[in-house]
Formats: C-alpha cells, sequence, structure tokens
C-alpha cells in the first residue's frame, strides 16, 4: 500500500511519499521517511521492501559520494539514475532487490528530471511518475491535471490533488505523506501532508 | 647487505627491513609537504615545483580530499599515492554505510598505515613509496588534528610535521616556531615553514 509519485516542474521536481512503515497488518510508524538525499541536488524516493529499501539506497548514495570524491565533480542525475539501474540489472537474477525508486534531480546545465526505476530494472525518464496501488489515483489526477512548466504552487496544488485522491479512494490509505522537492538551491523536505500524528508517549 | 634486500619478508641481520628504508629514500626525494594544527583550523601546504611549460598544472592534485572532513598530502611516489588515496576514500564511504557514521581522522590514518605495513609483511610486493600527512576534524568532538604515516606502517598524531624533501630542515624551524596559533596564524607558519627551504 505505500503511494510515491512525483513530476517535474518549471525548473525543480517534486518527490511524494507516504510515510507509514507496515509489516503485516501492523503499523510500526507512520513517520518513516522514505525520501532519501542522494547528494545535495538529488532524492531518491524508494517503496518496496523495507530492508532492501534502506540497504540499496544507501548503497547507491554512498556510491554516488565516492564518485564525486574521486572524480572531483558530482554525477549527473542521468548518470546516477543509470548507475542504480545497472545495479538492481546486475543483482537481478542473481539476488534482486524489491525496490521501486523515483530519482529525481536537478543538474545545472539540464534543469530538473525523473527517472522511473522499477524492481526489474526498468528505466524510463519521466515528467511524471508513480508506483504502488495509489498509482492508479495520482497517475489519473496528473495525467488530467499536469502541464510542463507548473510553477511550485501549481504542482503542490497537484500534489495535494493527488493526495487526497488516495486518501479518500484507496482502502488502506497511508494517513501521512512527506513532500521534498530539488530545485537548483538544492534537495530540501518541502512539507508534510499528516491526518494522524503520532501521539507522544505521556510522561510519568 | 645487498643480499637482504631482494625479498622483504626477510630482516637483515642487524634488525632491517632494507625495502622499508629505501621507500623511505623515496620519500625524502619527494615534494616538501607542511602540516600545521592550530587551535581551531589544520593547515596542509605543498612545495609545488615549477611546472614543465607545456603541462597543465591544475591537473596535478597534490592535497586531495579522503571525505568532506578529511583531507590528505603526501611526499613520494605519486602513483602509488593514487592508490592508497582511492582505497582510502572506499573505506571512507564504506564505514559511513556500515556505521552510518563519518569515520574519525585517527581511524582512516589507521587504515592507511594498516594498507602500508601489509605490503612490508607479504611476498613478492614492495612498500608503498610515499609518506601522508592526513589532517581533518573528528566528526564528534570538532578538534583538529594532523596525523602522518609512512612506509613502515607506523603513524602518530603531531602538533606539526613535515615530510618529503628537506623534511628536517622544515621539522627544526616548526620545533623552534610553533607556538598555539588560529587562523590565517596558522596559514602563516605553514607558509613561513615552506619558505624555509624553498628558493
Amino acid at each position: 500500500m505505500e503511494c510515491v509519485f512525483g513530476l517535474v516542474g518549471n525548473d525543480f521536481a517534486i518527490v511524494v511519499a507516504d510515510t507509514s512503515a507496515v509489516h503485516s497488518i501492523l503499523v510500526h510508524k507512520s513517520n518513516e521517511d522514505k525520501i532519501m538525499f542522494l547528494d545535495s541536488h538529488k532524492l531518491i524516493a524508494a517503496s518496496g521492501e523495507p530492508g532492501d529499501r534502506v540497504q540499496f539506497t544507501e548503497y547507491i548514495q554512498k556510491n554516488v559520494a565516492l564518485y564525486q570524491f574521486r572524480n572531483g565533480i558530482p554525477l549527473t542525475t542521468s548518470a546516477a539514475a543509470n548507475f542504480t539501474r545497472g545495479e538492481l540489472a546486475t543483482a537481478l537474477r542473481k539476488n534482486p532487490y524489491s525496490v521501486n525508486i523515483l530519482l529525481a534531480g536537478y543538474d545545472k546545465e539540464t534543469g530538473p528530471s525523473l527517472y522511473y526505476i522499477d524492481y526489474l530494472a526498468t528505466l524510463h525518464k519521466l515528467e511524471k511518475g508513480a508506483f504502488g496501488y495509489g498509482s492508479y489515483f495520482s497517475l489519473s489526477m496528473m495525467d488530467r491535471h499536469y502541464h510542463s512548466g507548473m510553477s511550485v504552487e501549481e504542482a503542490i496544488d497537484l500534489v495535494d490533488k493527488c493526495i487526497n485522491e488516495i486518501r479518500s479512494r484507496l482502502v488502506v490509505a497511508p494517513p501521512n505523506f512527506i513532500i521534498k522537492i530539488v530545485d537548483k538551491d538544492g534537495a530540501r523536505e518541502y512539507a508534510w501532508r499528516q491526518s494522524v500524528a503520532d501521539t507522544p508517549a505521556p510522561s510519568a | 647487505m645487498a643480499r637482504y634486500d631482494r625479498a622483504i619478508t626477510v630482516f637483515s641481520p642487524d634488525g632491517h627491513l632494507f625495502q622499508v628504508e629505501y621507500a623511505l629514500e623515496a620519500v625524502r626525494k619527494g615534494n616538501a609537504a607542511v602540516g600545521v594544527r592550530g587551535t581551531d583550523n589544520v593547515v596542509l601546504g605543498v612545495e609545488k615545483k615549477s611546472a614543465a611549460k607545456l603541462q597543465d598544472s591544475r591537473s596535478v592534485r597534490k592535497i586531495v580530499n579522503l571525505d568532506n572532513h578529511i583531507a590528505l598530502a603526501c611526499a613520494g611516489l605519486k602513483a602509488d599515492a593514487r592508490v592508497l588515496i582511492n582505497r582510502a576514500r572506499v573505506e571512507c564511504q564504506s564505514h559511513r554505510l556500515t556505521v552510518e557514521d563519518p569515520c574519525t581522522v585517527e581511524y582512516i590514518t589507521r587504515y592507511i598505515a594498516g594498507l602500508q605495513q601489509k605490503y612490508t609483511q607479504s611476498g613478492g610486493v614492495r612498500p608503498f613509496g610515499l609518506s601522508t600527512l592526513i589532517v581533518g576534524f573528528d566528526p564528534y568532538t570538532g578538534s583538529p588534528s594532523l596525523y602522518q604515516t609512512d612506509p613502515s606502517g607506523t603513524f602518530s598524531a603531531w602538533k606539526a610535521n613535515a615530510t618529503g624533501r628537506n623534511s628536517n630542515s622544515i621539522r627544526e624551524f616548526l620545533e623552534k616556531n610553533f607556538k598555539e596559533t588560529s587562523g590565517q596564524e596558522t596559514v602563516k607558519l605553514a607558509i613561513r615553514a615552506l619558505l624555509e627551504v624553498s628558493c
């Protein structure tokens, strides 16, 4: 029931992920951050097997950092996406990772970009993409309302439309979402959309 | 004496490892590098020999980053340095991946020194012909550190040190003139130390 979706705007890219960590019928926590900073100008939103998700994305993150130290220059978003896809492909027929990834980045020369990488190592460069059961709803909303060159306000408005659609129509809809944005100033957290906050433990 | 330096796993009768000592000779021929630790900073300086006219001097990197908070300069065989630096960079990221924390300067120094030592106790290999000066800030205490390693694999922390050509004279200068400095004062001390031996 994990929902991950993203879109490319005017000179930024936005990715949204639900924040529930679920095991069978139990919700471990509802503030799990599934969007990792790959480097200063890249975001990796991942969904899938929780162990694989963290292990694989951290592995990619450290290798991207190593490249930067070795070569004195960061990887482009396209290069990082292709590297990620390559790692998934290599592992696919031995010990595959069950991780679906939306990689969003901003390059000075080429602007914002979004890459769809699924667990079978499919790679697509897209303007909008989504994973999970929520994708049925978010893709439809984005198909209807998306246009290229959206401003941040318009994009967030569309993101909220998608989140509301997921909340109202998906049977086990995740309650909380996190939104992160990447633009020329770097990658950062944009906002949370919470309908259920973790209740703090009562003090003694 | 010459009979005891062919295979470096062999000690000479008077307890020398000649290959290691010859490696130190190679270091003594390399460009000078100096490191000075201040109260809130640490400075690395290297002697930049006048390059060949057609050489693009920007492609010659003598001070490199191992991680966001650690840098390294070395004296000796630059080709060996590339190999060692690459291994150290991988180890820095590997440490971050396994323990979710950046490594301390001492950790990576111990790793590099350990690597240099391994090559003094293996068959068919020669030691790395370089000494390194490793600087950085401890990610937990925020205090600056300066370490040195050499081809034998020993390492220690220093307030100020030099390696490479004329390192003895530079070290003498530093011993005479070292005091606790910060900011630009530390930089000036490092530069003055290098100027002592360059023409």
